[in-house]
């Protein structure tokens, strides 16, 4: 049984322009302790989804979903304070930027403890023994000091760590990482990013990692959901993502790696995500597309047969071509 | 720590040193001259006014003069009242506590109304609670002291006769002043009804009196809570699984606060300016009537001490209220 179980989760904000859709009809599941990534430019909803899942969204936001289970409880029906519960201890979340994620106000000390009073009922001392522990297993340097220091006192790349211990520190079942190293530099993305992993490994979590970056996929995700303006395009093992993508956006988004591309000049997917006024009436990536035909223009594509990546894609590719496509393929 | 205390005392001096000219400058830009006054209707000869004009050394240059007050001042002589020929700091501590008890009151109900109000309208944004506090606000902000204690009057102690007009207790006590607060003095007294007297003498004014640091600190709240609830580390805290009250009335209040704490400070000015005009109508004898009464009466020593007294205040105050900031925000603490 998956540990997470999303089907059809939709999420919707209702704007002064009218009715803006960030979630279209995604689908996910994850099981036990495993790694999977979900991957796809700003503005493609990767977020908004995880967040309408642990229920952080404002209320502006409605969320509709056909399932939305987690470790066999349904969160459609769950109340605020049982959910509060879950999110926090079960199912934790790290964010995008560490140097505002943390409470200037307030120590590392005590914001890293809250959970453990909240969620575990530990005393005092439990909760300060179970924070040098925390901060040693992310690899903070001299722990015990570090409790009584705020986050401002601390670099980025700490403060990330400090988000993971807190994160981990109720032993969650499911961690969701929400582009943890983006904010970082390169070097600190890498250690981050390894002890992701090692946590991974070591407490038998699932982790959900929210990433733009291909590379962060290929060296550390099993299974790869692609996202694209609030819709999953497809859905493959990282390995068979990368040797065969289904559809073009995928397609796009490995030649505009750098280290696979061979031309003088590095190939990007022109254009961007379309927004709340310029959504195209058929498929939202024909704009873009290199196969765009009048069907695609009129008329929204379905997801496809498995082999082929549940691809959303009237045409999905098959070795790198568009199968049943009409004409010749331009260049 | 000690760098930002220093920081902070370094700007308070040169302030002080302005205050002074701004005092001594100020009273004697009014029409008239204090002798004159001194001497009433009957009036006098132009020796007797010379005289006296010498006597006061208000004959010498002004820049003399205000070096000679400086020099007093130094001394910690703030002049001696020339209608009374009481001391200027010893009239001002006998009415001080009036107005310190008149202002704490009002701004108890300025923080106490206020905070929440604007706490709860930022919560719920765009409601009608949030609304009504915001068009209250801006009301009781608009109202002018003296239109708004007038109205009071007319309704709780003209129409409906709940509160007696004016004065801080009813005639039918009377105790030695152990505090200089009527509201503790009344009690210590044990005479019984003391403290209801003193209690419904005091409610009017500073309800007037608050009413516009009650209208600032409400929408100062409101802003500053809808500026942190928007934060990444609300959203952690929300992630955490914490409950509302956890996440609202410590996470986002305690940032929410750093404004709102400089704003409460700086409302003191404002009470002290407010208290001038309530304390008139209330007949409230304390500094503000006092300073009053000495505008009127030319009173150049009283004026001058009083205004340079008040200010001392309010820049002591202001910078307690800079130290409370620091250490509200670790940030500041931990730079400076």
């Amino acid at each position: 049984m998956p540990l997470l179980d999303i089907d059809n989760l939709s999420v919707t904000f209702q704007t002064a322009g009218g009715l803006f859709t960030a979630v279209d009809r995604v689908s996910l599941h994850i099981n036990p302790s495993e790694i999977v990534s979900i991957v796809g430019e700003s503005g493609s909803g990767k977020s908004v989804a995880m967040l309408a899942l642990m229920g952080l969204l404002p209320w502006t936001a409605n969320v509709t979903a056909d399932v939305l289970r987690f470790d066999g409880q349904d969160l459609t029906t769950i109340t605020k304070p049982e959910l509060r519960k879950i999110i926090g201890s079960q199912m934790a979340m790290i964010f995008q930027e560490p140097m505002t994620s943390l409470n200037p106000c307030f120590t590392v000390g005590f914001q890293l403890t809250e959970t453990l009073k909240i969620h575990l009922g530990m005393n005092r001392a439990e909760q300060k023994r179970r924070a040098i522990e925390l901060l040693e297993l992310v690899g903070i340097p001299e722990p015990e000091k570090r409790l009584s220091a705020y986050p401002h006192q601390l670099s980025g790349g700490m403060n990330q760590r400090v988000m993971i211990a807190i994160a981990i520190s109720c032993n969650p079942r499911l961690l969701i990482a929400d582009e943890p190293t983006t904010a970082l530099d390169v070097t600190i993305q890498a250690q981050i990013l390894d002890l992701l992993l090692k946590l991974q490994k070591e407490k038998g979590m699932s982790l959900v990692l929210i990433t733009h970056d291909m590379g962060v996929v290929a060296e550390t995700a099993e299974r790869v959901f692609v996202q694209y303006a609030g819709q999953q395009v497809e859905q493959q093992s990282v390995k068979g993502l990368f040797a065969r993508p289904h559809h073009p956006y995928t397609q796009a988004l490995l030649n505009s790696l750098p280290e696979r591309s061979n031309s003088r000049i590095l190939p990007s997917i022109a254009g961007i995500v379309p927004g709340q006024f310029d959504k195209p009436e058929g498929c939202l990536f024909s704009p873009r597309c290199h196969y765009t035909t009048n069907l695609c223009l009129a008329k929204p594509p379905l997801p496809g047969p498995a082999d082929f990546g549940y691809a959303l894609c009237h045409y999905p590719l098959l070795e790198g071509v568009p199968t049943n496509y009409p004409g010749e393929v331009r260049a | 720590m000690f760098g930002y205390f220093f920081k902070k005392l370094l700007v308070v001096v040169p302030t002080f040193f302005g205050v002074t000219l701004v005092a001594f400058v100020f009273i004697r830009t009014l029409p008239g001259d204090p002798v004159m006054l001194l001497a009433g209707e009957r009036g006098m000869s132009d020796e007797r006014h010379a005289q006296l004009m010498a006597e006061y050394g208000f004959d010498k240059p002004i820049l003399v003069q205000y070096g000679i007050y400086l020099k007093q001042l130094a001394g910690g002589d703030f002049g001696t009242s020339i209608i009374t020929r009481q001391p200027i700091l010893q009239e001002f501590a006998t009415l001080f506590p009036a107005t310190v008890e008149l202002s704490l009151c009002a701004m108890f109900i300025a923080v106490f109304f206020g905070l929440p109000a604007g706490m709860i309208a930022a919560t719920k944004r765009g409601s009608i609670f949030d609304h009504s506090v915001m068009t209250g606000a801006l009301t009781g902000y608009s109202m002018p002291i003296f239109w708004w204690g007038l109205l009071l009057i007319i309704m709780f102690s003209g129409i409906l006769g709940w509160t007696p007009v004016s004065g801080r207790i009813s005639m039918l006590y009377y105790f030695e002043p152990v505090t200089g607060f009527m509201l503790i003095d009344s009690l210590l007294s044990g005479q019984e009804g003391a403290f209801v007297s003193a209690m419904s003498h005091l409610v009017l004014p500073a309800i007037v009196l608050g009413t516009i640091p009650l209208a600032v600190i409400a929408r100062q709240t409101r802003s500053a809570m809808l500026e942190v609830l928007s934060e990444d580390y609300v959203r952690t805290a929300r992630a955490k699984g914490l409950g509302p009250q956890r996440v609202i009335g410590l996470h986002a209040l305690r940032n929410a606060l750093i404004p709102v704490i400089t704003v409460i400070g700086l409302q003191v000015g404002v009470l002290f300016a407010g208290a001038i005009l309530t304390e008139t109508i209330f007949s409230w004898p304390g500094i503000g009537k006092w300073m009053v009464d000495s505008i009127f009466r030319r009173d150049y020593s009283a004026v001058q001490g009083g205004l340079l007294l008040i200010a001392a205040i309010v820049m002591f105050v202001n910078l307690a209220v800079d130290l409370l900031y620091g250490l509200i925000n670790p940030q500041i603490r931990h730079t400076d």
